[in-house]
């Protein structure tokens, strides 16, 4: 389709670089796939949420015996119903959270610290009857001031949310209440000295709302609190062992009682990671006499109340010289991190400047509590707005000094061997290979045509995380192989995981058949996050295909009456002399003594994914409407295992970014509550608002993994927010320093200028 | 969503009757493209929903080489963009019917009901107003006609009584000088409501103005319709060297006359001067419309 967009040096594979028909294809074009909500259980009944209508409340009293008596009510449940527990700090994905504030998000003890914020949950035989109870529960609220702006949150005179909360910074505990849960100081170096060296230095402050993954699902949850104890859930989630940990830790349960059942996923990007639904439903089985129940959130409470991404405020002062190089950053970020710790700031501070050498430095980091609901990863968490900062300074530094875009960041780029800001070595990463390929690319040449239209650029970059994986095979009396795995699959993994197989054990994609299984049936395996599925699950299957390939050659060995030495296989076939069998025909022969192996695997690091964006804009000079007239994704993806499905992810990664940049954000009023909760108001693009975004695959594989595999899921999201406001300003010569950069805001900020 | 009786009518009759002895609340369903989420968000009580779709007589769009067109009140937005006769009769009425929703909701939708609503925002009546059209409200004791602009009365309001209804909009036949626009702006390119939404019309009779409508929505608690701003565009050339600077002293001139509110899809100062831009570029389209139509005459 788009074969000559991939960037490769030479074709080795046979699988792995093709596009093959994805397993799920027929069941997702069909309706059939079967998503949270899609389970129905016999006797099944049903859960709703009784939610707070203030942002910022004690709670005083709740009283729900109306609510129990109405006829169809089977169990009402409150924070009461939940296990009393100690502030215990959890990994949870690639963040960790404390894991009783986990619990008191998902039912709110003693206070609402956002609207929207769970409180009660009934169970009852149909829906309007639930609904109806959860008007009849009685809560009185002794309503506080909200805090709903991060540096207000930041005042020594700020309503405090968390009255046990303390400042831990740089390691040291401050001992005053406060919102800053934490601090980060990143420093090297000398900046005054630098600074005082440089010819020019330019200082700039940002503001960026809070932001929704905006996925189409939404949370479903189903539980059943069987008599015996043992509890299942069918859920769609980024990660089946993720949410079985989380209900354990919540819930005081043993894991083993736990099986998660992942359902098809309708979209996550961060945001089904941390569960909110799933003990509550299960509790509520647990209260009902063991019935199934089935919770499923309106779009009003995914958006109220289901992890944002952080709004932030970001100072950045950049100095260069002359020649382009940079000599000294300074920066201070401050991110929301919602109603309790835990926003992405720790990544924002280390990928604002990560593209770049830069040796003298200065950043603080704060993660800030306010009333809002608590933040949660969103597809590079906190990388966004940070890049927003530090890109857009770049590109006005690249026009002060009159340095093309692309050769100021080829100037600083950061390549193997560098260090990156915050200390580790970078190994084998393609920065600089992109940076050449835009300057040979005919978008960065072609001409602009209107007047109030403009280019921008912008460079991304993402840690990219591996984590622990585990598969399982078993070889089918056809020659077939069944590929089971616990890998969530988001962006198209079954189809990745098969072609790696498939690669490994020299047979067609389709002989391989692959399938996500519960929790109960497969390894300890790490959510879909972080880019590591096709990475970690990825190389798991490539080990696990070599195991097979040996223990075939084993029964070719046998079959042939020889050495499994003798034995030597390729392209499908095994041969030992003159004497040859097929894949197929051993499996044939093999029918009742099957080949089985299993694979686990937990590397240590990924490779960083950069990559480097170009736009053309038109900015209505009546209206500051902006139009994306043209967009060109480079990035440095590894090796692209499906390349339609590693284009895929860039597209929707830009996609993601455009809504960011141009309309998306979360509105609230005085008083806390989120205006905009519906899909009408929260502006994500529709593919009117959209070009076709161009991509141009660059591989440069990452040297430790069997296949070269870097992660590509994240990246793409990172650069576009800083290259349209670039274009923008290209465009009309006006800088914006919030996002989103929506026709009000443009207005605004061109008319404060004035 | 509350629970309510639902009753299907056949005849506007059997309407008529029903309005006039229920005491109960009640809303009239033609595609429910609002009532529906209205009701599924809390914000309406109602007792009894009457589906009207199903009246054959609410179904009927008509043209009459006196009278001009009818739309009865249930005919789907759809209906009335794929009619080969309005497409090329009213352009301008096609601007803002094909601008509701989407063409999923347009199937359904109806500009009856986008009337009945009675959004400050709604696409459809400042369209209508500068097409001088008249609604017609019956009920038991007969018939009555209101023109478009002066059947909204607030955010959700209109003069229907409690025992009329809103049986079709009548838009008058319109002469080869007359040209009709409609324009709004929405940060998307589509799923938005207006931030600001303006009609217009002119009438060009030898290369010279002699008529002009403007009305805007989303600017004020009713669709609002000016009458007496025009005085310096009447008997103007329509290349006259200073059409742009008078279409841009128009602006200016509605955008201190109109009193929008701040919210979440724009604030006050943003909708005044969107305003301004857009009644300059709907007069303008307006004014090519009618000499284009002119040339092809």
């Amino acid at each position: 389709m788009q074969e000559s967009n991939l960037v490769r040096e030479k074709k080795k594979f046979q699988v792995i670089g093709t596009r093959p028909k994805r397993p799920d294809g027929t069941d997702k074009v069909t309706g059939r796939a079967l998503y949270g909500g899609d389970i129905n259980l016999p006797s099944m009944i049903y859960g709703e949420i009784l939610r707070s209508p203030h942002a910022h409340a004690k709670i005083i009293s709740i009283d729900y015996q109306e609510a129990l008596a109405i006829e169809g009510v089977k169990a009402v449940i409150t924070a009461e119903d939940f296990p009393s527990l100690e502030d215990v700090t959890k990994k949870v994905g690639e963040g960790a959270v404390n894991i009783r504030y986990r619990s008191n998000n998902i039912l709110a003890k003693e206070k609402v610290l956002y609207q929207g914020h769970p409180i009660a949950a009934v169970a009852a035989k149909d829906k309007n009857i639930a609904r109806l109870a959860i008007e009849k529960i009685i809560v009185k609220y002794e309503i506080l001031s909200p805090v709903l702006d991060v540096r207000e949150a930041m005042k020594e005179d700020a309503p405090i949310l968390l009255e046990e909360l303390r400042t831990v910074s740089m390691g040291e505990k401050i001992d005053k209440p406060t919102n800053i849960a934490k601090h980060i100081q990143l420093k090297r170096g000398n900046i005054e000295d630098s600074f005082a060296e440089s010819d020019i230095i330019i200082e700039r402050e940002f503001y960026t709302s809070m932001v929704h993954q905006g996925y189409i699902e939404p949370q479903s949850v189903t539980a059943l609190y069987n008599n015996d104890g043992d509890i299942s859930v069918w859920t769609s989630t980024q990660g089946a062992f993720i949410a079985q940990q989380q209900i354990s830790d919540v819930l005081n349960i043993p894991l083993s009682k736990i099986n998660v059942i992942p359902m098809e996923i309708g979209g996550g990007f961060g945001g089904k990671v941390s569960v909110y639904l799933d003990p509550v439903a299960i509790l509520l089985s647990k209260k009902s006499g063991s019935l199934p129940v089935k919770i499923t959130m309106s779009r009003k409470d995914v958006l109220m109340a289901t992890g944002p991404t952080s709004g932030s405020y970001i100072k950045v002062k950049l100095g260069a010289k002359n020649n382009g190089i940079f000599t000294a950053v300074h920066a201070y970020l401050a991110y929301e991190a919602g109603a309790y710790p835990g926003s992405p700031v720790g990544g924002g501070a280390v990928s604002l400047f990560a593209p770049y050498k830069l040796d003298h430095l200065l950043i603080d980091a704060y993660d800030v509590v306010v009333n809002k609901p608590k933040s949660e990863p969103y597809r590079a968490p906190g990388t966004t707005n940070a890049i927003f900062a530090s890109e857009s300074i770049i590109d006005e530094i690249a026009v002060k000094l009159k340095i093309d875009p692309i050769e100021l960041r080829l100037i600083n780029a950061v390549k193997e061997g560098d260090r990156r800001i915050d200390g580790p070595t970078y190994g084998r990463i393609g920065l600089i290979e992109i940076l050449e390929e835009i300057k040979a690319h005919p978008h960065y040449h072609s001409k602009l045509r209107g007047k109030y239209q403009g280019r921008g650029i912008a460079t991304g970059f993402w840690f990219n995380y591996a984590g622990k994986s585990s598969v399982y095979a078993s070889i089918n009396g056809d020659g077939t192989v069944n590929l089971i795995e616990g890998s969530t699959d988001i962006g198209g993994s079954r189809a990745s995981m098969a072609m790696q197989l498939a690669e490994t054990m020299e047979l067609p994609y389709e002989s391989i058949i692959p399938k996500v299984v519960d929790t109960n049936s497969i390894g300890y395996t790490e959510g879909t996050y972080g880019s590591r599925t096709t990475y970690s699950t990825g190389w798991a299957t490539h080990n696990l295909g070599n195991e097979l390939i040996r223990l075939m050659k084993e029964k070719a060995a046998a079959h042939f009456e020889t050495e499994i030495g003798n034995i030597v296989y390729s392209k499908g076939n095994f041969t030992s002399s003159d004497k040859e069998i097929s894949f197929i025909d051993l499996a044939k022969l093999m029918k009742g003594n099957p080949v089985t192996a299993s694979s686990s695997i937990h590397p240590k690091r990924a490779s960083p994914g950069f990559g480097t964006h170009i736009v053309d804009v038109e900015v209505d000079p009546e209206t500051y409407k902006v139009t994306i007239l043209r967009y060109t994704a480079f990035q440095d993806v590894g090796t692209a295992i499906h390349p339609s499905y590693v284009e895929g992810q860039i597209q929707g990664g830009v996609v993601q970014g455009i809504g960011w940049a141009l309309n998306e954000e979360y509105i609230y009023d005085d008083t806390g509550n989120l205006v905009n909760h519906t899909l009408l108001d929260y502006r994500m693009p529709t593919s009117y608002d959209l070009p076709m975004i161009d991509t141009v695959l660059i591989e440069v594989p990452d040297p430790d993994h069997p296949f070269g595999v870097k992660g590509v899921g994240e990246v793409p999201i990172v650069p576009p927010a800083a290259a349209i406001a670039n274009a923008i300003n290209d465009a009309i010569g006006h800088r914006l320093n919030r996002l989103p950069m929506s026709p009000k805001n443009i207005f605004e900020s061109i008319n404060q200028v004035k | 969503m509350q629970n309510f009786d639902y009753i299907r009518v056949k005849s506007k009759d059997e309407l008529s009757e029903l309005l006039d002895k229920q005491n109960k609340e009640i809303k009239l369903l033609s595609g429910g493209t609002d009532l529906i989420p209205q009701l599924r968000e809390g914000k309406k009580d109602i007792e009894i929903i009457v589906d009207v779709k199903n009246i054959n007589e609410m179904n009927e769009l008509s043209f009459d080489n006196t009278l001009g067109l009818y739309i009865g009140a249930a005919v789907s937005c759809l209906n009335i963009c794929q009619d080969v006769k309005v497409k090329t009769m009213y352009p301008g009425l096609i601007d803002a019917i094909s601008l509701i929703g989407g063409v999923q909701i347009q199937g359904r939708a109806s500009v009856g009901g986008n009337l009945c609503n009675s959004s400050p925002a709604a696409d459809s009546i400042p369209a209508l107003i500068v097409h001088k059209s008249i609604c017609i409200i019956e009920s038991k004791d007969g018939i009555r006609e209101v023109p478009v602009e002066q059947f909204c009365t607030g955010p959700g309001k209109n003069v229907l009584n409690k025992n009329e209804f809103l049986a079709g909009i009548r838009v008058p036949k319109v002469d080869p000088e007359f040209g009709a626009a409609y324009l709004r702006f929405i940060p998307r390119n589509e799923m938005d409501i207006a931030v600001v939404g303006v009609g217009a019309s002119v009438e060009i009779k030898e290369g010279h103005i002699t008529t002009a409508r403007l009305a805007l929505g989303a600017v004020d608690a009713t669709p609002r319709y000016f009458d007496d701003v025009f005085e310096p565009l009447l008997g103007m050339a329509i290349n006259d060297e200073n059409l742009d600077r008078i279409l841009d002293d128009i602006g200016q001139s509605i955008s201190t006359r109109i009193n929008p509110i701040t919210d979440m899809r724009g604030s006050a100062e943003q909708r005044k001067h969107l305003s301004k831009v857009l009644t300059k570029r709907t007069l303008l389209k307006a004014i090519e419309r009618a000499s284009n139509q002119q040339e092809v005459n």
